[in-house]
């Protein structure tokens, strides 16, 4: 018997019970519809954090405090173990001497700001003139922070694109006078806008670090009563030369701080790379656990299939005992009911595909992530279903094959 | 020709066995017309299902045109089943929510007879049981009597040799249950088909030419009817 043949009887059984079909798939539904979506938010995010990585220059070194590097979700909570502190920087400066480019140290805290009535609260960074180079940034409007600032401890601020916007709404920012926890700063340049994107400086107001110590952090700045700094970025004229000038850095640090050889770093030295690769195994493990919980709920929706289509079975003795009263034999029943329930699970599955990709795009349309929907992971997903189907249709199947055909006279 | 040999058929219904079936012989030549009495549970639906080859006997012997069944394998017995053999059921065992047409086709389907040939056949079968108009109808669109002969045809769409029917006009009335036999008789006159059948109705066995009455599994008698009655004259029983 023609495959078209069981696929219209399989849809015809399908039509008759079709609340209870519906209420059937719904599990292969939510079960693909998550994969795809997942996957689809999942591909967007990595290459989305990963492309704003990338473009932060590929031959930055970043030195932060700590034992231990914790990066993800609970990357707010990491413990602070140890400090890092501008005398760092300064022995970097002076004993770093080949492929550098530029190095400079980075303090960063929350300040309210205030001008005119608008207030709110936001990242202040406390940096060197070279920070521009180093992060990339592109002034939209007057000038940088400069050496000459920091020698002057001047009073001055550039401000990111967003903060621009909310502190002065559509006046011109430049030369405007705010302040910053209650002291009064001149803006002297607005950066351009580098969109939603890791380490973007939209959100951020930049002041001269020196300005910072002696006039906005006071005591908070300090550690034994030596000035603290939350990072020290180190910006390697060749990335052929990144490993040897982290390695360095490493060793001046180490020696520095008075570590013993067996003694763990009270620092860590991250190039672009490093960050990526953690990123990447971060990622990696979290699509392995989403994969796990949508793998269960398929799992769960196969034995949803299966358990009506063993009912239907059951209520359809009369007629599987009648088909094989004319004639069917056991081969036919079987790939009869099996299309049945791989025609259940496909067509859960394509909704679900579906459902997946709308939300996906939804995301995509909301600006929240852009999400990546690939060919691959529709495939896997329609290939995972139809598996489903399979596996959980042929019991079912077998069931109804071996019933004797009998019950066509018998069974009421 | 049907030819059986002490047929016996046990259930095991736990520790007890039930002989639905306990050394029933005889032979059914081709092209006789036969009514199978007897009490309830006397083993007649068990005796149809072994002539049917919906079944096999558990011993003794049951031969269909020479060929013993036992030899045959469960997709040996499905073929004769689709071939040789036609079944009209008490309850007609139509498919609900499908078309007369279709239900009529089913056998050809697994016989594996191609679309338009399929349907020809179909339709040819709807009309010579007086069904020509209502090939699109859905069994819950159909009378009881309508029912039945849609069955009939599927039964005879195959053009089997036998055709077999477990208490065809047992639910009907007894005015539609004289049309079915009446077209039992015509199918048995025109196309020479072997019809048995069971019923408890003695007046409607009396339409057949030969009565084989059954208790608890054994042959009590089997006789010939000289002057079967022709379906629709009146009824002399009563
Ligand atoms: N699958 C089975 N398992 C156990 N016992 C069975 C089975 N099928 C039939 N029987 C028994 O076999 C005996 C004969 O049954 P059968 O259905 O052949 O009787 P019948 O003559 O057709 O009865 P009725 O006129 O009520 O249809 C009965 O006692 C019945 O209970
Ligand atoms: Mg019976």
């Amino acid at each position: 018997m023609l495959f078209s043949e069981n696929f219209k009887i399989a849809l015809r059984a399908l039509r008759a019970n079709k609340m209870r079909s519906v209420l059937t798939i719904l599990g292969i539904v939510i079960g693909v519809a998550t994969v795809v979506a997942l996957l689809a938010i999942g591909n967007g995010a990595t290459a989305s954090i990963t492309s704003s990585i990338q473009s932060g220059g590929s031959n930055l070194l970043t030195i932060s405090p700590g034992r231990q590097q914790q990066m993800g979700p609970m990357a707010g909570q990491s413990r602070q173990v140890s400090h890092m502190y501008y005398a760092d920087y300064q022995l970097l400066e002076r004993g770093l001497k080949t492929n550098i480019t530029a190095i400079v140290p980075v303090y960063q805290a929350s300040y309210s700001v205030k001008f005119g009535d608008e207030s709110f609260t936001s990242n202040v960074i406390g940096v060197m003139e070279a920070h521009k180079d180093v992060r990339s940034f592109t002034v939209a409007e007057g000038r940088f922070i400069s050496d000459g600032d920091n020698k002057a401890q001047a009073l001055v601020a550039v401000l990111g694109g967003t903060v621009a916007h909310d502190l002065f709404g559509d006046l011109s920012p430049l030369d405007k006078t705010f302040s910053i926890n209650g002291v009064k700063f001149q803006v002297v340049g607005v950066l351009e806008s580098k969109g939603a994107s890791l380490g973007s400086p939209d959100d951020s107001i930049f002041i001269p670090i020196e300005t910072g110590y002696k006039k906005l952090y006071g005591e908070t700045a300090l550690y034994n009563n030596k000035k603290t700094v939350n990072n020290i970025l180190i910006s390697v004229d060749d990335t052929a030369a990144m490993d040897t000038v982290s390695a360095q850095a490493t060793y001046l640090l180490r020696r520095s701080h008075e570590l013993k050889p067996s003694e763990e770093a009270d620092f860590n030295v991250m190039s672009q790379a490093d960050t990526l690769s953690t990123l990447n195994s971060v990622t990696q493990t979290l699509t392995i656990f989403l994969g796990a919980i949508a793998g269960i709920s398929l799992l769960v929706g196969g034995i949803g299939i299966m358990n009506i289509m063993l009912v239907s079975v059951t209520e359809r003795t009369k007629e599987i005992g009648l088909r094989k009263a004319v004639g069917a034999t056991r081969n036919q029943i079987l790939t009869q009911f099996l299309i049945e329930t791989v025609t259940l699970s496909l067509l859960g599955g394509i909704i679900g595909i579906l459902l997946g990709v709308g939300i996906a795009l939804a995301f995509s349309v909301s600006g929240l992530i852009s999400s990546v929907i690939t060919a691959d992971a529709i495939l896997m997903a329609f290939f995972f279903a139809l598996s489903i189907g399979v596996f959980f249709g042929l019991y079912p199947a077998m069931r109804a094959a071996s019933l004797h055909p009998m019950v066509a006279l018998r069974y009421e | 020709m049907i030819h059986a040999e002490g047929l016996t058929k046990v259930y095991q219904m736990g520790d007890n066995e039930v002989r639905a079936l306990d050394g029933a012989s005889f032979t059914i030549e081709k092209g006789e017309m036969v009514a199978i009495m007897g009490p309830s549970g006397s083993g007649k639906s068990t005796l149809m299902s072994i002539i049917g080859c919906l079944d096999v006997p558990s011993s003794g012997q049951y031969s269909l045109d020479g060929v013993s069944v036992e030899s045959l394998g469960e997709s040996g017995l499905a073929e004769v089943r689709g071939r040789k053999i036609g079944f009209v059921f008490q309850q007609f065992n139509l498919l609900a929510r499908t078309s007369a047409l279709e239900n009529v086709m089913l056998p050809l389907t697994y016989a594996g007879i191609s679309g338009k040939e399929r349907e020809k056949r179909a339709r040819a079968a709807l009309e010579r049981v007086g069904l020509g108009e209502r090939t699109h109808h859905a069994p819950n669109e159909l009378s009881g009597g309508q029912q039945q002969r849609v069955a009939i045809a599927r039964a005879i769409v195959n053009e089997p040799t036998i055709l077999l029917a477990d208490e065809p006009t047992g639910a009907l009335d007894s005015k539609t249950g004289v049309e079915i036999m009446d077209l039992f008789q015509r199918l048995h006159r025109e196309n020479g088909q072997t019809v048995i059948l069971v019923t408890h109705d003695a007046h409607v066995a009396r339409h057949t030419e030969r009565i084989i009455r059954i208790s608890d599994g054994h042959i009590v008698s089997d006789e010939a009817n000289p002057n079967p009655i022709q379906a629709g004259a009146p009824r002399n029983d009563e």
